[in-house]
């Protein structure tokens, strides 16, 4: 190639840089993030400060617990319980110790959820977030027995309960312990009830199996984030039993909405706000001039 | 003709066998009474080997046995003037969960239990024992009313599951079971739930938040089915038998973790193979578990249920 073809108008081209099949699916780690929705790139700073949300199509990602801790409750409020239970392996699953140890170091916790005392907009609560980076977010005996104690603190303390679900359902490595803890949850919450508490029960993605069968539908007020999957049986099981195709939007949390399953879908945005204003709802007491 | 199990073969192959050298004793001359004794001995022994030592995979079999005794036959069999009572009031009449009001020794009571077909009709009909929302509401339905009129409740558990389906997660399969694990936490009356086959996961356990738990035997408790977590966890269905073993659903597996009461006993080679012996076991457990429970108030039920649930779980403090 000479200078001049340089300048030439019109050029064919000759040669181009081709990208590995790697590097064109590659985003730089750290900086730029998929959405898994729409398959659009965001900055991740952008989509942190958009609380997790694609700005394109508004869909609303995974958070972990501490992230959800960090844009829901009032700044520094929150007090983490029961980090120091430890899951064993009661049916001696081959590498199920294992699993745990290296979700454990991936996410900083102890178990599929975190629990603990903290402030909405100045108001004390006891708080779960589950978390479905860590094992699906299935239920096992900690994350039975760390949801218990956080509903019984709740109660002891005379305030309301909340809670973020996100599971796959039932730990299967634990066998019929985990099917126990929804009963173990369940006569938790009744006493909660029974106090005259509220429970929020805040559904997002994914809420299946025996999460949803349990705690997760029977909050005083049951709210989900937009298009979270929330149902009780697998759409595969489903697809597989009926024989017949499903409805698109099967599952949602619009679906549900639908079928007068929830109280109200809420923008992950305006949650905070929202059911703070709910909580104020049941505590103020006297009519004021 | 009832269906034989693998497990069980040796004995049946025995029994064909005298029954044989009976008949040929009986029609010719030969007399071969001495070889008919030295073998029904020989089968005694056999049964009780093959009974007593059953593996979690032959009890699984047991409990799925076509013929074993339903929620049905032990109504019929322990109690009294039953009354089968109808539909939840807010959807529909659900044929895979029955319930009513009974005299058992003597004392109103409120029964429910899944309900399995006995053919292929009737387990159409009855969906295979799989509850829809509407079936397990109208059990805490006849709960309800049963605390209204301070009856005991007992519940049989014997379900494959919940049905996946896609009418059942219109209608809110997910907060039907969820309801009743809640609503029977609170319940002021006692409660006695009695597992006599398959308790298979969330759909089990919505009849399962008790006072006393029992099982019978050979039943399975489990938060899945061999077969399912086979496939979830080494992604081979077909590894089921060793799924059995692994997962610790059997009767006496649930009560080494301290999550059952009782295990009843079953009559040799299953439940099936003599309902009245078997109600006959099943009715002495009830009246103990009654008299213990009818001493306590309605507040202690409340929070014996409580402690008993709990308590249930294992993890290092």
């Amino acid at each position: 190639m000479s200078i001049r073809d340089i300048f030439r108008k019109n050029q064919k081209k000759r040669y181009a840089t081709i990208p590995t099949e790697k590097a064109k699916n590659d985003v730089p780690e750290g900086i730029m993030m998929k959405c898994p929705e729409c398959r659009k790139n965001v900055f991740t700073k952008d989509l942190m400060k958009n609380l997790k949300v694609c700005p394109t199509c508004d869909h609303h990602m995974k958070m972990t617990a501490w992230e959800r801790v960090d844009i829901f409750l009032d700044e520094d409020s929150f007090v983490s319980m029961d980090d120091h239970l430890e899951t064993v392996n009661p049916l001696n699953f081959p590498s199920y110790t294992e699993k745990i140890k290296a979700d454990g170091q991936k996410t900083g916790l102890n178990e599929a959820v975190l629990t603990g005392i903290g402030k909405l907009d100045g108001q004390q609560v006891a708080i779960a977030i589950m978390d479905s980076h860590f094992r699906m977010g299935s239920m096992g005996s900690v994350v039975g027995e760390k949801i218990t104690r956080a509903v019984e603190k709740a109660t002891e303390l005379g305030i309301p309960f909340i809670i973020y679900t996100a599971s796959g359902g039932a730990r299967m490595q634990e066998g019929v312990l985990s099917l126990m803890q929804m009963a173990k949850t369940s006569v938790a919450l009744r006493r909660h009830s029974d106090h005259g508490l509220l429970y929020i029960s805040i559904l997002t993605h994914p809420t299946t199996g025996g999460v949803s069968a349990s705690f997760a539908s029977v909050g005083d007020i049951n709210i989900a984030e937009p298009k979270a999957l929330i149902g009780f049986a697998g759409r595969r099981v489903i697809e597989q039993t009926v024989r017949e195709k499903l409805p698109e939007d099967f599952q949602t949390a619009e679906f549900l909405m639908n079928h007068g399953q929830l109280d109200a879908i809420i923008h992950r945005k305006e949650m905070r706000e929202k059911v703070a204003s709910i909580v104020h709802l049941h505590t103020t007491k006297e009519v004021t001039k | 003709m009832i269906k034989v199990l693998p497990f069980e073969e040796p004995i049946v192959q025995l029994k064909t066998k005298i029954e044989e050298l009976k008949e040929y004793t009986a029609s010719a001359d030969v007399d071969m009474s001495a070889e008919i004794i030295h073998l029904e001995a020989r089968l005694k022994k056999l049964e009780h080997e093959i009974y007593e030592n059953m593996e979690p995979w032959d009890r699984v079999q047991v409990a799925r046995h076509p013929s074993r005794p339903t929620t049905r036959d032990y109504i019929q069999l322990l109690c009294t003037d039953f009354m089968e009572l109808h539909g939840d009031r807010l959807y529909g009449d659900d044929a895979a969960i029955i319930g009513g009001i009974a005299l058992f020794e003597g004392r109103p009571i409120t029964i429910i239990g899944h309900q399995r077909g006995i053919d292929t009709k009737e387990n159409i009909k009855r969906n295979f024992g799989m509850p829809h929302p509407e079936g397990y509401r109208k059990a805490l339905r006849l709960m309800k009313q049963a605390e209204k009129f301070k009856r005991p409740i007992i519940c049989m558990i014997d379900t494959k599951g919940a049905y996946p389906g896609k009418a059942a997660e219109e209608r809110g399969q997910s907060e039907a079971i969820a309801r009743n694990l809640v609503e029977m936490a609170g319940l002021k009356v006692p409660v006695i739930s009695i597992v006599i086959g398959e308790g298979g996961s969330g759909g089990a356990l919505a009849l399962g938040v008790a006072n006393h738990i029992h099982m019978l035997e050979n039943s399975t408790y489990s938060v899945i089915s061999p077969e399912g977590a086979a496939s979830i966890l080494w992604k081979d269905a077909s590894l089921a038998k060793q799924a059995a073993e692994a997962m610790k659903i059997t009767a006496p597996d649930l009560k080494k973790m301290e999550i059952i009461d009782t295990v009843i006993q079953e009559v040799h080679g299953g439940a099936h193979k003599n309902i009245e012996a078997q109600a006959e076991y099943m009715k002495e457990t009830l009246i103990n578990s009654l008299i213990e429970l009818e001493k306590l108030t309605p507040d202690e039920l409340i929070e014996n249920r409580y402690i008993k649930f709990k308590n249930i779980g294992e993890f290092n403090e």
